[in-house]
């Protein structure tokens, strides 16, 4: 099953990335478009929100009539309700950095051969924030 | 309706897929901060080898459409100070929250998860603050 894994991995990756060079989220100038409330709003990100949206919620319809994944492994527990600082704050430092540049972790990956030095360093940068999110355990 | 919207709404479509292929393939979320994250994490190296697989094709298709034409190339709109500020703030953030606009976002509010409402909710709002403190600093 660990081919079968691999394989899954590599074709949904490329589906995400193609998905997000078409619907132009590979574009920061669009992102930060619809993160502009209060200049030129662009709302082209929650038409692909929509559709990604309604595609996953049909996939957790068809994941919850089955016991297994394609794999043999276990599907994903219960949703956790549980709301912490952790996640707040998690998230609130994630959307700052995200508004400012316009790029969140797929999109700058799916960038990274073609967007320049400057995703290359994003990337960087973003790979230093994982690890050192790593020292808080 | 602009096109720009109809090709929105059809990428969003691919990357819906891509998210319920994974989780009905391989029973997981697929949330591209995790995936990248695990790369630089110690790991079993079966875990490893398909995150890199994921990371492989999130990389290089989007680049192969580019190069092949019909996918354009976007360059940063902010200086090279304000990326790596923004990129340790998104690195940083989303692996605190653990989950990013893949994870909490498209697999998160799909399934009515209220940690991914609340953090969807909460990025988005400081994401309205980032462009207007980038505005305001004059960084973009």
């Amino acid at each position: 099953m660990m081919a079968m894994r691999i394989v899954i991995a590599l074709l949904t990756g490329a589906l995400f990335g193609a998905g997000l060079v078409v619907s132009g989220m590979t574009d920061p100038g669009k992102v930060r478009g619809f993160l502009d409330l209060f200049g030129a709003w662009d709302p082209t990100l929650a038409f692909v929100m929509a559709g990604a949206v309604g595609v996953m919620a049909v996939g957790w319809r068809v994941a919850a009539r089955l016991d297994r994944a394609a794999t043999g492994d276990p599907m994903p527990g219960p949703a956790a309700a549980r709301l912490d600082a952790r996640l707040l704050g998690g998230a609130a430092l994630f959307g700052l950095g995200w508004g400012l540049a316009g790029y969140c972790p797929g999109p700058a990956a799916a960038s990274l051969l073609t967007g320049g030095a400057g995703v290359a360093l994003f990337v960087a940068a973003m790979l230093a924030g994982m690890r050192a999110a790593r020292w808080l355990g | 309706m602009p096109l720009d919207w109809l090709l929105g709404l059809l990428g969003g479509l691919m990357i819906g897929a891509a998210a319920a292929v994974f989780l009905i393939g391989m029973g997981q979320v697929m949330g591209a901060s995790g995936l990248i994250a695990g790369l630089i994490a110690p790991a079993p190296s079966a875990r490893r080898a398909e995150r890199a697989a994921f990371v492989a094709g999130l990389v290089l298709v989007p680049a192969l459409l580019v190069q092949l034409g019909p996918g354009p190339a976007f360059a940063p709109v902010v200086g090279w100070p304000v990326l790596i500020l923004a990129g340790l703030l998104v690195g940083f953030g989303s692996r605190l929250a653990n989950g990013c606009t893949s994870g909490h976002g498209v697999c998160g509010v799909s399934r009515l998860a209220p940690r991914g409402i609340a953090a969807t909710l909460t990025y988005v709002a400081s994401g309205v603050a980032g462009v207007l403190l980038a505005r305001w600093a004059g960084w973009a």
